[in-house]
């Protein structure tokens, strides 16, 4: 791992913080209201707000689970060079693929 | 598997409870097994003197390498009963396992024959990681002079007393999963220049650290800290230098810290 890569991750943890305890939040209120699926899509479809938390969520997933995978395949399964590189974008752009999906799912109209 | 009469050659008489069962690993480059030996058991002892003794008193093949046998020179560490060790500096009693020694060459290097591993990867990456000293003058100016209390200088303290002898490296599971990874000695030599103000271009030392097999790549678990014989903390060290390295990234500052 370089320093781009390190960098990378830890800034990407760092976005993620407070998102997380956001995304916990989010969910208690959610079950503890009672809100149905309906009620949820309500209030998330057509939001802005909605759309950049979960889209910010998911950027910052992607970069820092990408990251983190390559060093498990790297030192797990000795893999190096431009196959390492590979599996970093193919597992990043596949979480950010499915993350995006289902982020416009729920906001877009 | 061989076992040695070790009363044949010894003067002392020793009774059966003062043997010591003690396997060493025998062969060259990355062929070889565990040897047995018998060696009686001294009140104090250290690792090397066992070594020694099984090569003066059986077997004069057995290759190892020491040189100072104070703790001083770093030359004759080894794997003692699977754990990196400064062999001359450790006592047998603290840490045989039910009367029995099993020795071998240092982790995550190769080995040259019997107990002496080829060092020149370890070195290598020394010079990789920076730490060579390019000075900021010419002999023919004046010495800079550096205050012992200069904040800079006091953590270089921390690390100069390295002495080389690799046991860190060994421990290193970092350094075992990626081989290319610098390793603790080497980066915390590169944080003591980082450190040091006489060293000329101390971003260089940041940049040499920060390629894919730098200091990024420590997982900061400590075994380096919690092994080396010489007290250091080459932990800390790696953690200042991704701090520095950080910094540098996001102000992309190309001055000292001063
Ligand atoms: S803290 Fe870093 S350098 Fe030290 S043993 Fe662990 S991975 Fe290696
Ligand atoms: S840091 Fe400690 S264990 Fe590592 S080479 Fe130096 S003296 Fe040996
Ligand atoms: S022989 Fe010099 S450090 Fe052990």
């Amino acid at each position: 791992m370089n320093l781009g890569l390190y960098m990378a991750q830890r800034l990407s943890a760092m976005v993620m913080v407070p998102l997380v305890f956001g995304h916990l939040g989010v969910m208690i209120y959610a079950i503890q209201g009672g809100l149905t699926t309906a009620e949820i899509l309500e209030r998330t479809m057509g939001s802005l707000w909605w759309f950049l938390f979960y889209g910010c969520f998911v950027v910052a997933v992607s970069i820092h689970s990408a990251i983190g995978m390559r060093v498990i395949v790297h030192e797990v399964l000795k893999l190096r060079g431009l196959a390492l590189e590979l599996v970093m974008w193919a597992f990043g752009i596949s979480i950010l693929f499915l993350g995006a999906r289902a982020v416009m799912a729920v906001t877009m109209l | 598997m061989y076992f040695h009469n070790p009363l044949k050659n010894d003067r002392c008489a020793v009774s059966e409870e003062d043997i010591l069962e003690v396997s060493v690993w025998r062969g060259t480059g990355d062929t070889g097994e565990y040897e047995t030996f018998q060696v009686p058991a001294r009140e104090s002892q250290t690792v090397l003197d066992v070594v020694t003794w099984i090569q003066q008193q059986i077997d004069p093949s057995l290759s190892y390498r020491y040189a100072c046998r104070v703790g001083m020179c770093g030359s004759c560490a080894m794997m003692v009963n699977g754990e990196p060790r400064w062999t001359c500096r450790t006592h047998v009693k603290k840490v045989t396992r039910d009367g029995a020694l099993q020795i071998g060459p240092l982790r995550n290097l190769p080995t040259i024959k019997d107990l002496a591993a080829d060092m020149d990867p370890f070195f290598d990456k020394w010079i990789a990681a920076g730490g060579v000293h390019t000075p900021s003058r010419s002999r023919a100016e004046p010495i800079a002079e550096v205050s012992p209390e200069d904040p800079g200088r006091v953590e270089a303290n921390k690390g100069i007393e390295c002495i080389n002898c690799s046991v860190c490296y060994a421990a290193c599971d970092t350094v075992a999963n990626t081989p290319d990874y610098l390793g603790p000695a080497a980066l915390q030599r590169a944080w003591t220049l980082y450190n040091d103000s006489k060293v000329e271009d101390r971003q260089a030392v940041l940049d040499a650290v920060s390629k894919n097999n730098g200091c990024h790549n420590c997982h900061t678990q400590g075994s380096c800290t919690q092994y080396c014989p010489n007290e250091l903390d080459p932990l800390s060290a790696i953690a200042g230098l991704k701090r520095a390295s950080a910094k540098s990234f996001l102000f992309k500052s190309k001055e000292d810290r001063q």
